[in-house]
């Protein structure tokens, strides 16, 4: 469903992503871990455009992101409103919630199902119900991000996000902004997902949490991957040498 | 000493009050055009192409680097040498605004770059365009962080209007010295002339605490809490 090849990103001098190839199949849940700068946030927002790859090709259902191919062979950058639609179908969760603060509950999950969709309010309005009900915050819809606990903020996002039924979901380090006791209230919702078969692609620190949900580990360390594996194979011997090192000082 | 003469007040209210609204209407005019202008400058200043950048900051030291009184005898004694003659009330809006705005721009870019760049992301990962994020998600923030520094330009802008009595504008202030010219009684006029400056700028500044009250309530408690965040 996303391919990914030979991505590479650079920020002036610094080249995060050395060459990135991945690939994720519908239903695959894939979590990616490694020690900090090793390019897996950066991975995930050039999944979602956030971030223009410097080169490489990453493809969803085949198609490319963020550009034309012409019959020349060149690229051209996709215009705005074609990459838009491109973005929607592509969910995306923050370490940081990200909520909007001049918007109840209920109005984060519905503004953008009504701008980009075309959703007709009332019709916005009982999928979001839907979804807060799903995370376990069918009372919260009309109190306001800030009033609410971390957890709880990251389970309205995943419902925001959700609200847009992404093909793919792209969760980055969800829960590394949260008290210790909201931690599990987030994990579970993602579970849940995964147990419906929504195809998700997360980096996380909650070295458990990946061995528990995901399908398949990747490692990565400087840029590249290094090892990718099942999360039974992979936890009980990891190949690479930086991979050991990495979960001798982690577990 | 002749006490304090009420009479006088009285005698010359109508003209205060003439004056008054002529204040009124200049602040309105010279606001409306502010925010205008105040608008546009802050688009400008944070647009992607370095030379409109430029232009926009050149505009505002321009306008700040200045007297506001030394821009109305440009725009109104020195203009119309190069053959553009405003009249007094069209040169009086113009300064005002133009100087408003200046200011206002530098309230409206700061209270945009105070908009966290997350909440722009997330709405971009949902597929809103930049024009959707702009206007649902950046200004409705901005328009909560800037009301309280917006409410002490448009002070500022109350008092300023006084100065375009020196281009022969009958404003409150003017009102007020011909009052006295003719009175010999400074202490009664003038005193009658602050009160009712006064009373504008309470108005307005409760006016903007009610605005606050309601809109700013949001963005400032996602202000509040980054403070938190980091220990304040």
């Amino acid at each position: 469903m996303i391919s990914i090849r030979n991505l590479h990103k650079r920020f002036g001098d610094t080249e995060i992503l050395k060459g990135v190839d991945l690939e994720i199949a519908a239903n695959e849940v894939v979590a990616i871990i490694g020690p900090s700068g090793s390019g897996k946030s950066t991975v995930l927002r050039c999944l979602n455009f956030l971030e223009a790859p410097t080169a490489g090709d990453i493809r969803v259902d085949g198609r490319l992101l963020g550009y034309v191919e012409t019959p020349s062979g060149d690229r051209r950058r996709l215009p705005e409103a074609d990459l838009n639609r491109q973005r929607a179908e592509i969910g995306m969760v923050f370490q940081q919630f990200n909520l909007w603060p001049h918007k109840t509950v209920l109005e984060n999950i519905i503004e953008a199902p009504i701008l980009v969709r075309g959703t007709p309010r009332d019709e916005a309005v009982a999928i979001a119900r839907a979804l807060l009900d799903r995370v376990g915050l069918g009372h919260k819809a009309d109190a306001r991000p800030t009033t609410l606990s971390g957890g709880q903020q990251q389970r309205v996002a995943i419902a925001r996000s959700l609200a847009m039924k992404p093909k793919v979901m792209l969760l980055d380090e969800v829960t590394s902004a949260l008290d210790p006791e909201t931690v599990r209230e987030v994990l579970d919702v993602i579970a849940g997902l995964a147990k419906e078969g929504m195809t998700m692609l997360l980096v996380t620190h909650e070295m458990a949490f990946a061995r528990e949900v995901a399908d398949r580990i990747v490692f990565m360390d400087d840029g590249r991957i290094l090892e990718a594996a099942p999360p039974a194979q992979f936890f009980a011997a990891p190949a690479h040498p930086r991979a050991r090192a990495f979960l001798d000082k982690v577990l | 000493m002749n006490g304090f003469d009420w009479k006088v007040i009285v005698e010359w209210a109508p003209l205060l009050l003439q004056g008054l609204g002529v204040t009124i209407l200049f602040t309105l005019g010279g606001l409306a055009l502010g925010l205008v202008i105040g608008v546009a400058v802050a688009v400008m200043a944070l647009s992607r192409h370095g030379l409109v950048r430029i232009v926009a900051r050149a505009f505002v030291d321009a306008v700040r680097g200045t007297p506001l009184l030394l821009q109305l005898f440009i725009l109104y004694y020195a203009m119309p040498s190069i053959g553009l003659k405003l009249s007094a009330p069209v040169a009086g809006i113009l300064g005002l605004g133009i100087n408003a705005g200046a200011y206002l721009a530098e309230i409206f870019r700061a209270g945009i770059e105070a908009v966290p760049r997350q909440h722009v992301h997330a709405a971009r990962s949902l597929g809103m365009s930049s024009r959707q994020t702009f206007w649902r998600i950046e200004l409705p923030q901005a328009v909560g962080l800037v009301l309280p520094p917006m409410a002490n330009e448009m002070i500022s802008l109350v008092k300023s209007t006084s100065l375009i009595s020196t281009i022969s504008i009958g404003e409150l202030l003017r009102s007020g010295q011909i009052a006295v010219s003719i009175t010999f009684a400074p202490l009664e006029i003038y005193l009658v002339v602050a009160l009712l400056y006064l009373a504008i700028n309470l108005a307005l500044s409760n006016l903007v605490r009610v605005l606050e009250h309601r809109s700013g309530a949001g963005a400032r408690g996602e202000a509040m809490r980054s403070l938190q965040d980091v220990g304040v």
